[in-house]
Order: C-alpha cells, then structure tokens, then sequence
C-alpha cells in the first residue's frame, strides 16, 4: 500500500492567504449585531424584521447530531458575523478589480480574464460576504433577467425576494438554515422570466478571507415558467488554522415547465494532514419543483474539514424530475456526510441519484439519502446508484439510504457497490508507461465520469483537475 | 537487449524463481513454456517491475541499464511491454482515452509534446485494422465486460500502438479462437523488425506455429530446465512435462 499511502499524503495545494482589507463586526450575536449588519447592508424593514424572527426561531434550536461526522463545536460568540473588502465603489471592468483578488484567481489557474474571454461566463464574485464584480450584467438585463448580489436583490427587487425567500427552506428548517437566515450577509440572487433560455452560465466564485470570519451565503435562483438556467458555483479558500463555519442556504425554484441546472465545484481548505484547520461546511440546499418542470443538482466534493449537505428536490408539481449527481472526496481527516432528498408529491414524478465518494487517507465519507414518496404521488420512479471507492485501508465509506413509500404505484430502485483502487490497476497503469499520479487521476476521473458528464465543459476540466489535486498533490 | 543472470525472486519469503538466466537479443523471439505456477507470470512482473517480489540474487539488465533499480512506468519508457494474463478493468475510462494517456506519458518521457490528435486517431485506425477490432471497442471502458478475447486482443492493440522494443506476451493466447489467434499472430508478425525482440509464454505449440520462435525454453520449478528449437514444444505438446522432469533428473 506504500505508493497509495505516499500519494494520498500530499497537502492542499490551494492554501494561500490574499490580505484584502476588510471592514469587519465585532465576534458574537445578539440582536443589535444583526440590526448592524442589517443597517450596515440599507435593508428595507421588512428584511431586518425578518432576520430577527429567524434569530429568535434559532436561540430555541439544538445542534443536529445525526450526521456522521464528529467534530469540536463552533463557538457562535466567537464568531465575527460580518466583513466587507474595502474597496466600495463600483466596479465596471477587470482594471478597478483588487490586484490581490485577480493574483489569488491566477494563482489557482482560473483567472478571471481566462473564464470570460474562454467561456462567457457572467462571473459575480463573492469574497467575503458581498460581491465586487459583476459582469455581463447589461446583456442579460435586456433578457430580463436579474443575476446579482443578494443585497442588492434585496434593494432593488424586493417585491420577489420577498415572495421567495424562505418559501424552500424556511426559517424554522434547521439549525443552520436559521441562522444562515439571521445573519447572512451577501450571496447571488437569479430571476428568469418566463419563457427565457439563459444563454450563458451563470458562476459564482465564492471565497472564506478573512481569519474568523463565518461564511453565510444565501443564494435564491428562481426560474419563471418555461425558463431555463445554469448555474455554476465554485470556491476554494486559503489555508487557515482556526476552523472555519460556513453555513450558507441555497434555494431554488423551477415554476411551471422550468428547469434549473445547478452545478457546485467546493474545494475549501480541508485542515492538514493532521487534522487541524479545515472548513466547517454546513449547507443546506434545496429546489422545489412546480409542474413539468426540472431540477438538477450537479456537486464536485473534495473541500472542507467536514461537509454536511443534501440538495434536495421537492418534486410537487406533477411530471417534475429531480436530479441529483455527486462526487465526494475525503482524504488525510476529512469528513463529509452528503447527499440528497428526493420528495416525491406529484404523480408521475421521476427521480435520478448517482453518488460516487471516493476516501482516501484516515478520512470519513457518508452518503445520506432520502427518497420519499407521498401518497398522492401515482407511479412515482426513482433510481439511486451509490459507489465508494477506498484508496488505502484507513478510511471509510458508508451508506445510508432511507426508502419512504406511501404510494403503491412506486418504484424505486437502489444500487451500491464498493471497490478499491487496486494495486493491480496502478501497475497495469505503470507497465503502460502511467505514472501513478496519472494512473491514480485517470481511475478516479472513470470511476466519477457519469457525474463530472454532468457538467458545463470548462467546469468539468476544472473538477478533474480538483479531483486530481486533492487526491494526488506534489509527489515527485 | 535483455540480460537476466542468475535471478532468485521470492513472494512473502518464498521462493518462487530459482536462478533464472535468459539473454535475448533484438530480433529474436523466445518462447517460455512450462506447467502451471512454474514461476512464467512472475519472471514477466518482475521484468515489468511490479513491486511485492523481493528480488532475492542476480540482476536484470535492459541494453545495459539495471532495471532493477527503475520504476514499472520508467521501464515502460525504456520499451518494455507487457501483455497481461489477467488484464484489469478500468471502469469509466474509455480504450481510447487510455491509450491516449500511455502514449503520450511515453512521449512526455522522451522530451515529446503530445502526439496530435489526429495524428493519434489515424494510427488507431491503422491498428484496429490491422487486428480487425470494431471501432465500438474505443468508446468502451478499458476492459470492462470484454470477453477474455476481445481483452487479449486489446492487450495487443495496445502493443502495437505503443511498438515497444520487447515485447512479452503472457498466455495472450488463451482464451483466443482459431480466428482471433491468427490475426494476433499475424498482428506480432507485421510489428516484428530487426529491432525489436518478443518473449512469448504459452502452453500450446500452436501459436508459435504461426509465430517462429528461435528457442523454446522450459519453466519448471521455478528454473529454466531446457532450452531448444521450436521443436521442443512440439515434443512438449504430445508428451507433457514428465519426460523433461526424468531427463532433467528433478
Ligand atoms: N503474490 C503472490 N503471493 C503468493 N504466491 C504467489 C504470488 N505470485 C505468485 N505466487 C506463486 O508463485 C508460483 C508461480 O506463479 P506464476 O503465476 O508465476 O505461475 P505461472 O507459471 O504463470 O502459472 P500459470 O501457467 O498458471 O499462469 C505459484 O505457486 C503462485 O501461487
Ligand atoms: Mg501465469
């Protein structure tokens, strides 16, 4: 087992440090922090009124200790609930942007010049907490549709964020979905009229910055009947000794006939080979899916100390089909318990889970998922395939699949397998000439294909060389 | 090219390889043949360099260079092939992706940029010709769900994309119909120069009737007990083992 125990030893790759100056709130919660960070933000009423109703619903909650994962609470107090960057006024081409931000995106090999010249993509970046750059705006504003800042959704379109917000996780949902809803301080906020296809992906880059700071984004996608959209969502965060919570929520909803793709690449600082350090990721995701239309959730694990996460479709409208594709990877003490829910209410609802988690080092990888189907759901269907791969003897993988069926008509079906990437097929690798980084990389891209197919064409590049990172690092 | 002198290898101490000495120069062929766990898959990792065997005596040396002290994948970009009794499956990854990546670690090794794209697609067509393969096989995952023939005959596809300078060929034809092991042999035979050398491991005579081997030699116990002309494993064939155990007096 040496060669797999020598690759699978490497450090994050990622772990730098961008010093942007950041305007910041003192640790702690009360009431008059979130007025602050309300104010601070020139939100209407209506929203501080709101944050404070949900920080009231979360002083009642408990932790959620289901989960397979085992980690040193956070102290809630200690926490600094909000930092801006300084730099304030608007910015309209790549020039005015911070010249570390731009390093920091060179530094990781996807500069933001590289992405929009390559791509068309219409990035709005988010580092810690409120966007500094929005790009392609205009274009799409001529489409109607509205992609910005969650605060200035807030600001500007508060009749539809008012509508929405909260309607799919709602306050009281869990315990870091009502604090998410108390605290968050910036995110992406989407509209698509009706009958409008995007013609271009929208991405969001998010990155933790500054030490101490709590990450809690909330993002809000709302597709108008017979839309269509795709959305990227993609981070990776500099090396930090103090764990990190981010706790952010993420909404989703596809009116009648609309259909929402929405892809996550997550590459956060994972803590040492040790075990120190790493992001807490504790998110909550999910769509609700109106008639005919469509939901999928496409998710690149390979970041984070501890991931707790489950995008989920509630499928309520009749015909609607959910979807969820996942690639998990743990390795060194990392630990993620992942995967989705699957609420069949209409009739004819269909379902898709592929789950892949790949473990390597001393690491904990868990798929957790739910597929219920409601009474009224008629010939409702779903498929759920889930495989583990174990690189080494240290780790572990676990499946939890929980089956709830109310409706005779059902079917769903469950598959699992586990494998090991053998010495054998790194050596068949070898005898071809395939280093064992590169053997190791081309094993793990095969064995997560039918999930990384799933993704926009320069994302996938990008997942495969995350795949190839956080598993095989700087040997030789 | 290949010089193996007095070689001892065994697994989790014991021994398996008893003193093998073997040389083969470019342009030759030779031919391992001997019964059941006599030791002929071994001495093919061991040249390979598959780690787990401790190398216990003697050396290997590969136009004069100590492959004992080379990686699988350095010996690989030396020209060593290796043409697996039990070839993996690589779920995910397509035959075509596959050799892409071979051949061009093989060229990054030399110093070579990757090989065009369409240079490489016109020389996989020339060799799915040559080996009469279905252009299917390329979309398909490296041996996944292939039968044992059409996995051997990847194995030579694989061989002839890459045109190593020694080739080995454990019991590639087992598992082979009468059709398929021609157009094996006569794939070995068309890659076959001046320069290059083969080491073929079988237990039937039959494809070394279509394949013309210089020697023969005899694996028993774990050493080469009998070397001959292709002769031998015609005698081999109709009489079994048990004569060359008395000859040999073990
Ligand atoms: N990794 C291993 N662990 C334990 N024993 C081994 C290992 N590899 C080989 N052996 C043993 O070494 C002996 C030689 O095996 P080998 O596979 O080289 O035989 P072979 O001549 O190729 O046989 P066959 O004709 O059946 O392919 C056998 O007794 C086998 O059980
Ligand atoms: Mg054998």
């Amino acid at each position: 087992m040496e060669i797999l125990e020598k690759v699978t030893k490497s450090e994050y790759k990622y772990g730098f440090y961008t010093p942007l100056e950041a305007d910041k709130v003192p640790p702690g919660l009360n009431e008059d922090i979130i007025r602050h960070i309300s104010a601070k933000k020139n939100e209407p009423e209506w929203m501080t009124e709101w944050r404070l109703e949900a920080y009231r619903i979360w002083q009642t909650m408990q932790e959620p200790q289901w989960a397979n994962i085992r980690y040193k609470k956070p102290d809630f107090q200690a926490i600094s609930y909000y930092a801006a960057p300084k730099p304030k006024k608007q910015l309209n081409s790549l020039e005015e942007v911070d010249p570390e931000l731009l390093k920091t995106f060179q530094k990781l090999g996807i500069s933001i010049e590289e992405q929009k010249r390559l791509t068309g993509v219409a990035i709005d970046v988010v580092v810690d907490s409120v966007s500094v750059k929005t790009t392609f705006k205009e274009k799409l504003a001529e489409l109607g549709i509205i992609f910005c800042s969650m605060s200035e959704a807030i600001r500007e379109h508060g009749d539809l964020v008012r509508r929405y917000l909260g309607t799919v996780v709602p306050r009281t949902d869990n315990f870091y979905a009502a604090l998410n809803s108390a605290v968050f301080s910036d995110g992406s906020f989407c509209y698509i009229p009706k009958g409008v296809r995007c013609p271009v992906e929208l991405s969001t880059y998010f990155r933790i910055n500054e030490a101490g700071t709590g990450q809690f984004e909330r993002t809000l996608v709302v597709a108008d009947e017979g839309s269509y959209v795709s959305y990227l969502e993609g981070c990776t965060a500099p090396m930090r000794d103090e764990n990190q919570l981010h706790a952010a929520v993420v909404e989703l909803i596809a009116l009648e006939g609309a259909e929402i793709k929405y892809s996550t690449v997550q590459n956060w600082y994972p803590g040492d080979k040790d075990g120190n350090g790493g992001v807490f990721n504790f998110v909550t995701k999910r769509g609700l899916c109106e008639r005919d239309s469509k939901i999928s959730w496409t998710q690149v694990e390979t970041g984070s100390a501890i991931t707790w996460k489950y995008p989920s479709c509630i499928l309520k409208g009749d015909n609607s089909v959910g979807e969820f594709y996942s690639v998990a990877v743990t390795n060194h003490h990392q630990q993620a318990d992942t995967g989705t829910k699957m609420i069949h209410l209409g009739r004819n609802t269909r379902s898709t889970i592929i789950s892949k988690g790949i473990s390597a080092g001393r690491s904990q990888n868990s798929y957790r998922g739910l597929v219920k189907i409601g009474p009224r759901a008629i010939n409702a269907r779903n498929f759920s395939q889930c495989d583990s791969m174990l690189m080494g003897d240290q780790c572990g993988a676990h499946t939890f699949p929980y089956i709830e069926v109310e409706n005779p008509t059902a079917k769903v079906e469950h598959e699992a397998t586990t494998s090991k990437i053998g010495e054998d097929q790194i050596f068949y690798c070898n005898q071809r000439g395939i280093p064992t980084e590169e053997a190791i990389n081309l094993i793990v891209n095969g064995f997560a294909k039918e999930v990384i197919s799933q993704l926009p064409m320069e994302f996938a590049v990008e997942a495969q060389k995350l795949l190839a990172v956080s598993l095989e690092g700087s040997v030789g | 090219m290949l010089k193996i002198k007095n070689l001892h290898v065994s697994v989790d101490d014991t021994p398996i390889l008893k003193g093998i000495s073997l040389e083969i120069k470019k342009g030759e062929i030779h031919a391992i043949m001997g019964p059941n766990g006599s030791g002929k898959s071994t001495l093919s990792n061991v040249i390979a360099g598959k780690e787990d065997y401790q190398i216990t005596q003697g050396t290997i040396e590969f136009e004069g260079k100590d492959l004992l002290e080379l990686s699988a994948e350095e010996r690989a970009h030396l020209g060593i092939f290796l043409s697996f009794q039990y070839p993996v499956e690589i779920p995910g990854v397509s035959v075509t992706n596959f050799i892409k990546t071979a051949i061009n670690e093989n060229r990054k090794a030399k110093g070579l940029e990757p090989m065009p794209a369409k240079e490489l697609l016109k020389l996989i067509r020339e060799r799915m010709e040559l080996l009469n393969m279905d252009k299917s096989f390329l979309s398909r995952s490296l041996n996944e769900g292939f039968s044992g023939g059409e996995k051997k005959r990847n194995e030579i596809f694989q061989l002839s994309m890459l045109q190593p300078k020694l080739a080995i060929l454990d019991e590639t034809d087992s598992g082979l119909d009468i059709d398929a092991l021609r157009i094996v042999a006569k794939g070995v035979n068309t890659l076959r120069t001046p320069e290059n050398a083969f080491l073929i491991i079988t237990h039937y005579q039959r494809l070394l009737e279509y394949i013309v081997p210089d020697f023969v030699h005899v694996l028993y116990n774990g050493k080469i007990v009998k070397t001959g002309s292709k002769d031998l494993a015609l005698a081999l064939e109709e009489k079994g083992y048990d004569w060359i155990k008395e000859e040999v007096a073990i």
